[in-house]
């Protein structure tokens, strides 16, 4: 699987970034990152660019409720629909649930070890590969 | 490790080994000196307690250094009294810069808050001065850390969320209104548009009557951790340090009780770095500020009191114990031998402290007030001159006010029931504290010495050194934290399962449409003549090397905004551009 790691907005909390960006990397998967400051538009184009299978969102600041919806609908116009999103950082529970409801699969919190990332694009990638056979 | 022992121990006057080793044939028993002694009855022990068993686990602290089963007089083989320790108040102030400690003036109860418009924090702030608070710290949103007025589209969905909105003078005098601020000192966490808000604060003084002098504060204004680790820059290294020194020379002159540079380790830390990248990289910012401000022809002594630092303060007790002891420590030396000051405040390293944001968790969050209580007793035991306490709900929103407060009763308990103000720096002559505080030392040396190989500060941040460092110690830190050979209570061990029950602060929208109505009407109503006169002359000023802060103010008095400034200053000088690194 690609994977694009992306950091929305103004955001330069990069820690949280870098390090799954190393973890998916040393587990195999590949692994671009953009760097921070990226608009909607900024990331949606890499995706496109890049031809990734799923995309993680890293923010700390607490825009997501803005710049999610904004990213979901940049992918959109851009005819991106069978790509994952999820995304990791300081996003208080009860926010979850509508970042779900826009399409976002997974969030995880400062707490959540690099395993449990992991291990969610695993199961997505062997259920794809599932469906594809 | 073994070199530094003997080379140090060279400097130091004999005591009676040399003597025994020299003039004794026979009986050598008998006649060992005390450090002998010591040698051989602590490896006796090592041997004897090699048989006892000890938990299966890697005896680390936080930064992932090990630690010995203990600490004596060994340890300390190469360490002097005098050279080294001394007492409180006294070169090199490893015991802490006042001979009372905290008997004469406690440490300064400083909370980080703001979010949302300047009304809202500045209820926040009498709300926490009420409270007990001693100073006032001031949090900017991210349009505002990046110079954008809130209606720049680059700060969508940012404004208020990571602190108070700032675009005008107009929200300044809103944040201090009835405030006094010729009496509380004020910190403003904010660096690259440091100067123009700081010129904000200047001119609301002014119109108020308050002569400059007597202004106490600080603003962060460290632009070169930015570039490290923080990631709020805008112009490229060379103009943002002319700007920085700008501030310098005119506090220097005119504001002389204002901290112009806060030194920053928080950031670096937090961004994943161990406690002595934190401290190393910190210092050698520090060592970069005092030769550029030289350069401008500044006596050392006239600005040097005046630099004060900020460091983070994480969960390994000890270490971070003696990372502000080291600190203290190197920076004096620093102050006096490399730099020739003579004035003893200039060899001082005041400090700042934040208890670590990174350290705290969503999972549980009550138990966020026992970690924030054991770093902010380090800080304490540190010898902080202010501290912020974090709140239990850092890891999941901005502070409520019933956070807010618990964090800072974490504090007065410290200063008021633990008893350990009663006498100065308690810890010092501890073996493993002062063997910690050495080893802090050599380790500063050791990445000085790489920094100067790469040329310097600024190459060492172009060529990605700095990043890289700090990108691998916090990978390495997860991975030992995966792995499970770090234990965090309530993360990767003693879960329970149940969702965390706290009240969370929001921020109001109503806020933000009259922040925005305020910012709309300023352009309307304020002599637009005026401001395009100021920011022309502003312009003008830039392109030369004049200080920046008399244009900075003219502009902010006639209301120009801060993002107007910004934009202006980055057509002038260009933007930096971040070495993407993983």
């Amino acid at each position: 699987m690609r994977i694009l790691i992306a950091k929305p907005g103004l955001d330069g909390h990069d820690r949280g970034a870098k390090v799954i960006a190393r973890a998916l990397r040393d587990a195999g998967f590949e692994v671009i990152y953009t760097g921070i400051r990226q608009t909607p538009q900024m990331i949606a184009e890499a995706a496109l660019q890049e031809d990734v299978d799923a995309i993680g969102l890293s923010i700390l600041s607490g825009a997501h409720q803005t710049l999610f919806p904004k990213i979901m609908a940049e992918l959109e116009a851009r005819g991106i629909d069978d790509v994952i999103v999820w995304a990791g950082g300081i996003i208080p529970e009860e926010d979850v649930a509508p970042l779900k409801a826009l399409g976002i699969s997974a969030v995880f919190g400062p707490g959540s070890p690099t395993t449990e990332t992991i291990n969610f694009l695993r199961a997505i990638e062997s259920e794809r590969a599932t469906t594809a056979r | 490790m073994a070199q530094a022992r003997n080379g140090a121990a060279n400097k130091r006057p004999a005591k009676n080994g040399a003597a025994d080793d020299g003039l004794t044939g026979n009986g050598a028993a008998r006649h060992k000196s005390d450090a002998e002694r010591a040698a051989l009855r602590r490896a006796a022990w090592n041997r004897a307690s090699d048989a006892v068993p000890e938990r299966p686990i890697a005896f680390m602290t936080t930064s992932s250094e090990p630690i010995a089963r203990l600490y004596d007089p060994t340890d300390l083989a190469d360490w002097d009294y005098e050279r080294d320790l001394s007492l409180p108040g006294e070169y090199p102030f490893t015991r802490g810069i006042h001979p009372t400690g905290y008997r004469g003036k406690l440490w300064t109860m400083r909370m980080f808050a703001g979010f949302g418009s300047a009304e809202e924090t500045n209820a926040r702030f009498k709300y926490l001065l009420e409270h007990g608070q001693t100073g006032l710290s001031v949090a900017f949103d991210m349009p505002t850390l990046y110079g954008y007025d809130t209606d720049d589209p680059s700060g969508m969905g940012e404004y208020g969320t990571c602190g108070v909105a700032v675009s005008s003078l107009a929200d300044l005098e809103l944040l201090f209104d009835g405030i006094p601020i010729d009496q509380v000192s004020t910190s403003m966490t904010i660096t690259s548009p440091a100067a123009v808000v700081w010129a904000m604060y200047l001119v609301i003084a002014e119109k108020r009557g308050i002569p400059l002098d007597q202004l106490q504060g600080t603003i962060q204004n460290d632009v070169l951790k930015e570039y490290i680790a923080q990631n709020e820059y805008i112009f490229p290294p060379v103009p943002s340090m002319r700007l920085v020194v700008d501030t310098v020379e005119y506090g220097t002159r005119y504001v002389p009780k204002w901290n112009t540079i806060s030194i920053s380790g928080y950031h670096i830390r937090e961004a994943g770095a161990t406690a002595l990248q934190e401290l190393a990289f910190t210092l050698a910012d520090g060592v970069e500020y005092v030769g550029w401000c030289t350069e401008r022809g500044l006596d050392v002594d006239s600005f040097a009191p005046r630099l004060s630092f900020f460091f983070d303060f994480h969960n390994d007790f000890f270490e971070e114990i003696a990372k502000a002891r080291a600190a203290r420590r190197i920076w004096a030396r620093l102050m006096r031998e490399r730099f020739g000051a003579r004035d003893p405040r200039s060899w001082w390293l005041r400090f700042h402290s934040q208890t670590a944001g990174v350290s705290l968790f969503a999972e549980q969050p009550e138990l966020n007030v026992v970690r924030t209580t054991i770093q902010a007793l380090a800080a304490v035991l540190g010898g902080t001159q202010s501290l912020h306490t974090n709140s239990l709900d850092e890891a999941i929103s901005l502070p409520s006010d019933y956070a807010a407060r618990i964090a800072l009763r974490t504090q007065q308990i410290i200063a008021h029931e633990s008893g350990v103000t009663n006498t100065v720096d308690p810890l010092g002559g501890s073996y493993f504290v002062e063997a910690l505080t050495d080893r802090m030392e050599r380790g500063v040396d050791d990445y000085f010495e790489r920094i100067e190989a790469l040329g310097g500060v600024i190459p060492a941040i172009e060529s990605g050194f700095f990043q890289r460092e700090i990108a691998d110690s916090a990978y390495r830190y997860q991975r030992e934290t995966d792995a499970h050979e770090r234990t965090i209570v309530g993360v990767n061990d003693y879960l329970v399962d149940e969702p965390p029950q706290i009240p969370i602060h929001k921020i109001t929208p109503e806020g933000e449409q009259r922040h925005l109505e305020r910012l709309a009407r300023i352009r309307r109503e304020r002599d637009n003549v005026a401001v395009g006169e100021r920011l022309d002359a502003l312009r003008a000023a830039a392109r030369t090397d004049e200080n920046l802060m008399p244009y900075l103010m003219e502009a902010v008095r006639a209301y120009a905004t801060l993002g107007e400034i910004c934009n202006l200053l980055r057509t002038v000088w260009g933007e930096h551009k971040e070495l993407v690194t993983v």
